[in-house]
């Protein structure tokens, strides 16, 4: 369980390169390379099969979203394919219909609370676990110990009393209120990730810095940040999609405020409201993949590394 | 247009305002550490400023209310009347949430064991075709997506239609070419709990997958040639060496499976609102404190579900400890 595990891209095998060989060799070894072929062919099968069944139900969605609303209705979505070329069958209607239901303005309160959401975390916990690593003060054993326990205690268990509070301060239904929460949710994995990291970089470095006068700020800012930037990375991947893909923090702490929900929480509104209008269904439910899908082919490197690391999370 | 414009000035705003605002506190504590206090007790209250605001987050959002929940799940729907063991034993006897705690304990079993088994196939698959990372991706996919993404995707995978007229849903769609009569999936009780499991499955696969294929890639290839050439086939191989080398691995990862799933809450709540037979704890949870207003039932039902990972939590902090010594 470090961050140093392999990268799951890299194969493990690297091929010799082949000395020259008489024909008749070359020959015979084509014969077993397509006997060998043969021989994995179920692999193979397995393989495309279980990735080709895996990716169906997202593509089925995707073709969809850009079909007519009656003709979404009346035909599976695989009928398009009886002549593929033909692009009148397809439309942007959906999207303009389901932007036009709000989806737009979920759009942006998801990135207005998705990005607070994770620079808060990393900020806070990047400072935390560089003073539960290289810092002498008491009790930071007993924090650190607690903060794996809350690792996994269910957020159920906090929802009522911090509600509660929340409508007696006043700041439920705002921004700042999910802020705070997704923030102190993610904390547990972020300290625990960073520290971690963080205590396992060299002691002559940060001895040296100090030597030379560094500040403790000095320190942080000059050696700690810029060398634990691929485990702050994939922190803050994981904690993204985390947030945005949330939609129990968002429920119950911005209740039934349109202005506020993100698409989450919109997208369950239209099922909820009108599940039978596939149009708006199809089309919300990209619109909020996008985000998350773009993130995840970007940066699924440092996501991987993230799970890795370890993934238990409240 | 214009009201657009400002609309999304707004939201840069408030991104701004939030990110920059963390870590200008930050600064400006440092700053005035730095200034004000003499080198001796700078040294001793700088740790608190950079540990503090984690610590106090970490009270104030999970310590406190998590003792605050367990003190009300003795009190009555508005927690002002206090009822003692009155709600577990609802929660333990009534006839509906005993069904959560059926549909759950069905939940953990099924969505665990089938998608570390299948992870675990695949990840061994995987590691012998060259296509393996593009393959990997497409399996890995849906953990990027919502589960509310994901329940609409599967509602329409399950969308049900009358027999006359032309399927919308693939799985109709199928059964209906077959000659049979279509299925209401979502409805019928005997299978729609299993409908909803399999897309939890299709969800988890991915990411047992990723971690149990790197554990598989770091068994050492001499000990597989080395079975080889003794004659063990494939099928051995798995079984008797690449299995009890990553054991440790597929604790974790199951591990990570079941405490996720205990608190499934968005599938259940988003495709079928907990009715028809299909209500899990967490979901229950949430219709107690939203529908029932009953406060003292809900913080009941979390409790149980806190009493339920503290094996993991305590299994968590042991591995932790032993960590530490090994330094």
């Amino acid at each position: 369980m470090t961050t140093a595990a392999p990268d799951p891209k890299s194969s493990r095998s690297n091929p010799q390169p082949n000395p020259p060989q008489p024909n008749y060799v070359a020959k015979r070894k084509e014969q077993s390379k397509f006997e060998k072929f043969m021989a994995r062919l179920p692999v193979h099968v397995a393989v495309i099969g279980i990735a080709l069944l895996w990716t169906l139900p997202t593509f089925g969605l995707f073709i969809s979203s850009f079909r007519p609303p009656d003709a979404l209705t009346s035909s599976g979505w695989w009928t398009v394919f009886a002549n593929p070329f033909e692009f009148t069958q397809f439309t942007l209607s959906n999207y303009q219909d389901v932007l036009a239901q709000g989806m737009g303005q979920a759009f942006l309160n998801s990135l207005v609370i998705s990005v607070p959401a994770t620079v808060i975390p990393i900020a806070i916990a990047t400072f935390a676990a560089y003073a539960l690593a290289w810092m002498d003060f008491p009790g930071r054993q007993t924090i650190f110990i607690i903060t794996v326990g809350l690792l996994v205690v269910p957020l159920q268990m906090t929802l009522i009393p911090i509600l509660r509070t929340y409508n007696v301060l006043g700041i439920s239904s705002t921004f700042l209120a999910v802020w705070l929460a997704h923030a102190a949710y993610g904390l547990p994995l972020g300290v625990y990730l960073l520290r971690n990291y963080i205590g396992s970089l060299p002691r002559d470095l940060i001895e040296a810095a100090a030597v030379d006068g560094a500040s403790y700020l000095n320190v942080f800012t000059r050696i700690i940040v810029p060398l634990s930037m691929p485990a702050i990375a994939s922190f803050a991947v994981f904690q993204f999609l985390w947030v945005w893909n949330d939609l129990l923090v968002a429920l119950v702490y911005l209740g039934g405020n349109q202005d506020v929900a993100p698409v989450t929480l919109v997208l369950r509104n239209i099922v909820g409201d009108r599940g039978q209008d596939w149009f708006l269904l199809t089309s919300g439910a990209f619109i909020s993949m996008l985000v998350p899908m773009a993130v995840f082919f970007a940066l699924q490197r440092y996501f991987v590394r993230g799970l890795l690391a370890g993934s238990v999370k409240g | 247009m214009n009201s657009n414009l400002s609309l999304i000035l707004r939201a840069l705003l408030a991104i701004f305002i939030g990110s920059a605002g963390v870590i200008g506190i930050f600064y400006a504590l440092n700053i005035l550490v730095e200034k004000l206090l003499p080198e001796r007790t700078r040294v001793k209250v700088l740790p608190w400023i950079y540990v503090g605001p984690a610590v106090l987050l970490l009270s104030a959002y999970l310590v406190l209310p998590t003792i605050r929940t367990f003190y009300l799940s003795f009190f009555g729907n508005s927690s002002e009347e206090f009822v003692g063991l009155k709600n577990y034993i609802f929660v333990l006897t009534a006839p509906d949430t005993l069904i959560t705690f059926r549909n759950n304990l069905l939940w953990l079993v099924l969505v665990t064991g089938i998608s570390v088994s299948l992870g675990l196939v695949i990840a061994v698959l995987i590691d012998r075709v060259k296509y393996e990372s593009i393959a990997k991706s497409l399996i890995f996919l849906p953990m990027a997506i919502s589960f509310v993404g994901a329940s609409v995707i599967w509602r329409f995978i399950y969308a049900y239609r009358p027999a006359e007229a032309e399927q919308i849903g693939v799985l109709n769609a199928i059964v209906t070419g077959l000659g049979f009569e279509p299925v209401g999936w979502l409805v019928n009780p005997a299978i729609n709990n299993f409908a909803l499991i399999a897309i939890m499955i299709w969800l988890q696969t991915g990411f047992c997958m990723v971690l149990l294929s790197s554990a598989v890639k770091g068994v050492p290839n001499d000990v597989l040639e080395a079975a080889r050439v003794d004659g063990a086939n494939e099928i051995q191989i798995f079984r008797r060496i690449i299995v009890p080398m990553i054991m440790p691995t597929v604790l974790v990862v199951s591990t990570t499976v079941v405490v996720l799933v205990l608190k499934v809450f968005d599938i259940v709540f988003v495709m079928t609102g907990g009715n028809l037979g299909t209500d899990v704890i967490a979901s229950r949870m949430i219709r107690e404190m939203f529908n029932f207003r009953n406060y003292g039932r809900g913080s009941a039902i979390a409790v149980i579900l806190l009493i339920a990972v503290i094996p993991v939590m305590v299994a968590n902090i042991r591995r932790f400890r032993q960590q530490e010594q090994n330094r």
